[in-house]
């Protein structure tokens, strides 16, 4: 048998291969890149763009005329060419790509690292930089190296507060940076089947955190079921017994909540280690962790009381914040002092909307924290909504042991 | 092609925020991410820029797709990058650029020392001593060659 890459790329791991691209996708930031690349390739028309996006995440709104003249350029290409386009306030590209877009067993490339997201349906799901998206945009295919595969066996059932954020903060710990260059990663497990598509679409976003190519989950029941509510109709994919280039077990039933320490994603450590560090801010949201589920367990924690600090909560999608305002969960983080943004990616890249100042400490449920990113000379640390929650009552790292 | 420059060293995981800041990215002027590349590591290193080959650690370009990572490097002049490992969307990007780069385990870097290597010799010199690494495909020779993927693509049509 062979892994799941394997199969969906048609060929053993370490070929190159040329395939269609399903699905490939740009958003603001990465779409001006390949808009001037495609430009300089001469081509008239968009090779497919029945099956391109450009979804605009990254500075939503525009935050100065600069950036605002850019993506009117885009916005304008978009419509010229026909392609699918999302504006500002409609989300994260890959919260929309997992709304009744990609399918299993589909071959998906993002201009965006955390393209990787996608793997959660069972599809062959990575990033490409703009050069790579311009051609496909030219030609509707690129070339793959099929990736060895790393799996990762998840036993048993999450249990008190722990849940998927702290699954992908603790694999990222145990491979490390680099653990999963060029290679994919693979949940697989009992563990892996009880987790919902949301959770599982927060475990593959952080396969790239250890230079995996991509993360994959197989598609079964939870799957069907999921995209059935968009009417989309899937079947399951057999698990097999790929060859692994190296084996992982988690084991979920001693999972504890995780904080990975500024400014490594693999520093993760317990958070009851981190217990009392101050923070200046806590922000919900990104592609990691800004799903409704994600927002309503942080609802639940500080639902009646007051964060202590100032809290940023962006939902990943429209649908996810109306879906807020419809259950109350919006109401909720509003009255415990929250301050909610517009969907899309906010502060997490660092360029406007919540970004820190030089000392100060902030903590997040994104899926980085390098030097700098999200503010010049600030601190990060990274958690579970969950955690977030039980810090921004305290206005410093809490365990949510107990409350969640 | 065999290429020269002088070396300048650095350390593991250098990832794109780092070679070049988000907040550089909303523009489209190439100087900018040149003058700016290594800003938060050291501001003093852009100005080694030109002419040098970067000799760094493992999992060296980590972290976002940003294309303008490789571009901000070749732009500032650097030659090449030789590492152990490099993260994949860097590696592919920097190819697509027309930025020369190798896989050396091997190779101990000394700062300013004299290097040159041959992606497709598979082999890197610094200050004399030959180091073997990984050559490169023959098609990611042949887009180097021209420059990068545009000018590859536009020759293929
Ligand atoms: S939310 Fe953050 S990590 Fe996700 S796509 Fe946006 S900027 Fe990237």
């Amino acid at each position: 048998m062979s892994t799941l890459s394997e199969r969906i790329l048609g060929a053993p791991a370490g070929s190159f291969v040329d395939r269609a691209v399903n699905r490939a996708f740009v958003h603001d930031g990465t779409g001006v890149l390949t808009l001037e690349a495609w430009r300089r390739m001469e081509r008239e028309r968009l090779a497919c763009p029945e099956r391109l996006s450009m979804l605009f995440d990254h500075i939503t709104p525009a935050n100065n005329s600069t950036t605002a003249a850019l993506q009117a350029e885009l916005r304008t290409f978009a419509a010229e060419q026909g392609l699918h386009f999302s504006d500002i306030g409609g989300g994260i590209c890959h919260q929309l790509m997992s709304e009744g877009i990609v399918c299993p067993g589909e071959v998906v490339v993002g201009a965006d690292s955390h393209s990787c997201t996608l793997g959660a349906f069972g599809a062959f799901a990575t990033g490409v930089g703009a050069t790579d998206m311009a051609a496909i945009w030219a030609s509707g295919s690129t070339w793959f190296r099929v990736p060895e595969t790393i799996a990762i066996h998840l036993e048993g059932q999450l249990r008190g507060a722990a849940e998927a954020k702290d699954i992908a903060l603790d694999y990222v710990r145990r491979l490390g940076m680099d653990g999963g260059t060029y290679q994919a990663l693979e949940f697989l497990g009992e563990g892996a089947g009880s987790l919902s598509m949301e959770n599982r679409l927060t475990i593959t976003n952080m396969a790239v955190e250890t230079g995996a190519k991509t993360g994959l989950f197989y598609a079964d029941a939870v799957t069907a079921y999921y995209l059935g509510e968009y009417g989309i109709r899937t079947l399951p994919q057999a698990v097999g017994e790929g060859r692994y280039a190296r084996e992982l077990t988690l084991d979920l039933d001693d999972l504890v909540p995780i904080i990975a320490a500024p400014h490594r994603v693999d520093k993760g450590a317990p958070v009851t280690e981190f217990e009392g560090v101050e923070i200046d801010q806590v922000f919900v949201g990104t592609c990691t962790n800004g799903r409704y589920e994600d927002l309503a367990r942080f609802a639940g924690i500080v639902a009646g009381k007051k964060v202590a600090v100032r809290t940023i909560v962006v939902p990943a999608s429209r649908s996810v914040l109306l879906k807020a305002a419809e259950t109350g969960v919006l109401s909720t983080l509003i009255e415990a002092g929250c301050t909610v943004g517009p969907p899309g990616c906010g502060p997490c890249l660092g360029a406007h909307m919540g970004v820190l100042g030089e000392g100060e400490v902030g903590l997040s449920t994104a899926n980085r924290n390098f030097r700098n990113r999200m503010g010049v000379g600030a601190e990060y640390y990274l958690c579970s909504p969950s955690t977030a929650a039980a810090s921004a009552l305290r206005g410093a790292i809490a365990s949510p042991e107990g409350l969640a | 092609m065999t290429l020269q420059g002088n070396a300048v060293c650095l350390g593991a995981d250098i990832d794109t925020d780092v070679i070049i800041a988000g907040r550089y990215l909303r523009t489209k002027d190439r100087r900018i991410w040149a003058d700016h590349v290594f800003e938060d590591l050291d501001p003093a290193l852009a100005a080694r820029m030109k002419g040098a080959v970067i000799i760094a650690g493992p999992n060296f370009g980590c972290g976002s797709s940003r294309e303008q990572a490789p571009v901000a490097l070749k732009e500032a002049g650097v030659v090449g990058v030789i590492a152990p490992s490099f993260a994949r969307i860097f590696f592919r990007n920097a190819i697509n650029v027309g930025l020369p780069l190798m896989e050396c385990a091997e190779v101990r870097c000394r700062d300013a020392a004299p290097v040159s290597f041959s992606p497709e010799g598979g082999w890197v010199e610094v200050g004399g001593v030959r180091h073997t690494a990984t050559p490169l495909s023959a098609r990611m020779l042949d887009i180097l060659r021209h420059g990068g993927l545009v000018e590859y693509w536009r020759r293929q049509q």
